[in-house]
C-alpha cells in the first residue's frame, strides 16, 4: 500500500516502517532569506536594547547639565513620529506593488518612503546640531553620552534604509521584479518596518518619558 | 484566490508574508494597523503632556502603550501571527524578546541595587 502511495517518492519512507512522512525538502528560498533577515534583525533589537539599558541607567547623571526635560522638543518628536509611521505604511504599499509587479505604485510608495525618512533625518540632525551648539555635545554628561548613541545609533540605521531604499529603487528599474529583487525588497520592507518599532521605544522611554519626570 | 489559501498550509510563512493574497485585504491590513498605531501614539503623547490623570501613573502608561503599539507594528506589519505556518518566527521573536528583558531588566535592576547601596561620591573621597 505504501509503494502505491508513494510511486516515484522513493525518500517518502526511508526507514521502511510503514509510515509514509512527507518529506518537502528545504524551504524555498524566499522563506530561508526572510528568516535568517528576521534572526539578524531580532539580534539588531538585541543591541538596540543594550543601549537602553545604558540610557535608562545613565538618564539621571546630568553631571550639572540639562536634564531631558530641558532639552526635548515634543512637538518635532511628534512631527518624527508621524513621519515614521506614515513611511512604514508606504512602505507597506510598496511591498504590495512589488508583489503584484505594478510599478507605478511601487516606485510612488518608495518615493513617499524616502521622503518620509529623509524628512525624519533632517529634523533629528537639527535637533542634534541645535544641541551641540548649545554645548550639550554628547561630551557634556552621562545623560547626553547615553542620548546620543542611543538616538544616533537608530537614525544611523534610518540612513542605511535610506541608502537601501534607493537600491532597491534602481534595482526594479535596472533589472525588473525577478525574485531575487523581490526577496531584496522583502528584506528592506522587514527591516525598515523594525526600525519603527525601535522608534516607538526611543519615542516613549527617551522623549515623552524623558520630558514626563 | 481559496484554492492558494490551500496551497499556502503547504509550507511556513517567511516573516513579512502575509496568508491571503487579495490586493483589497492586504491593503486594508496596512490601513488598520495604521491608524492603531496613530491613535496609541496619539495617546501617548496626549498622557505625557496632560494633568488630568494621576501622575505617577503616566510612566507605567506611557510603557504600556508603548509595547501595545509594538504589537500593533508586530502584527499588521511584520505579520508575525500566532497562526501554525509562523511558529518559526514567533519562537526566535521569543527567544530574541527574552534576551531583550533579561539585558533591560537585569541591568536596571542592578544598577539601581549598587547606586541604592553605594556611599555619596564625597563620602568617598573622605574616607580615603
Amino acid at each position: 500500500m505504501a509503494m502505491t502511495a508513494t510511486a516515484g517518492h522513493a525518500q517518502a519512507d526511508p526507514h521502511h516502517i510503514g509510515l509514509v512522512i512527507e518529506h518537502p525538502g528545504p524551504a524555498p528560498k524566499r522563506i530561508v532569506t526572510a528568516y535568517g533577515f528576521w534572526i539578524f534583525l531580532l539580534s539588531d533589537i538585541v543591541m538596540f536594547s543594550c543601549f537602553f539599558a545604558a540610557y535608562a541607567v545613565l538618564s539621571g547623571q546630568t553631571a550639572g547639565g540639562p536634564k531631558g526635560s530641558e532639552i526635548f522638543d515634543q512637538r518635532n518628536v511628534a512631527i518624527e513620529t508621524v513621519c515614521l509611521l506614515l513611511s512604514s505604511f508606504t512602505c507597506g504599499m510598496a511591498s504590495i506593488a512589488a508583489d503584484v509587479r505594478n510599478r507605478f505604485w511601487f516606485y510612488l510608495g518608495m518615493a513617499v518612503t524616502c521622503l518620509l525618512g529623509l524628512v525624519f533625518l533632517v529634523i533629528e540632525f537639527r535637533e542634534f546640531a541645535d544641541l551641540v551648539a548649545q554645548g550639550y555635545g554628547p561630551s557634556r554628561s552621562a545623560f547626553l553620552t547615553a542620548f546620543f548613541s542611543l538616538v544616533g545609533c537608530h537614525g544611523l540605521h534610518v540612513s542605511a534604509g535610506v541608502l537601501w531604499l534607493l537600491t532597491m529603487m534602481a534595482q526594479v528599474f535596472a533589472k525588473g521584479f525577478r525574485a531575487d529583487v523581490l526577496r531584496r525588497m522583502m528584506c528592506f520592507a522587514l527591516f525598515w518596518h523594525a526600525l519603527d518599532i525601535v522608534w516607538v521605544g526611543v519615542f516613549s522611554v527617551v522623549y515623552l518619558l524623558g520630558s514626563a519626570a | 484566490m481559496s484554492d492558494q489559501s490551500h496551497a499556502q498550509t503547504d509550507h511556513d510563512l517567511a516573516p513579512g508574508e502575509e496568508e491571503q493574497h487579495s490586493v483589497g485585504a492586504r491593503i486594508v491590513g496596512y490601513v488598520v494597523g495604521l491608524a492603531l498605531a496613530l491613535l496609541l501614539t496619539a495617546t501617548s503623547f496626549f498622557v505625557a503632556g496632560t494633568d488630568l490623570v494621576w501622575q505617577p501613573s503616566i510612566p507605567v502608561a506611557l510603557i504600556v502603550l508603548a509595547i501595545a503599539q509594538m504589537g500593533v507594528h508586530l502584527v499588521f506589519f511584520l505579520h508575525i501571527t500566532t497562526g501554525p505556518d509562523n511558529t518559526n518566527n514567533v519562537l526566535a521573536l521569543a527567544f530574541g524578546l527574552m534576551v531583550v528583558f533579561l539585558v533591560v531588566g537585569g541591568t536596571v535592576w542592578i544598577m539601581a541595587h549598587l547606586n541604592a547601596n553605594m556611599p555619596p561620591m564625597d563620602h568617598i573621597m573622605r574616607m580615603q
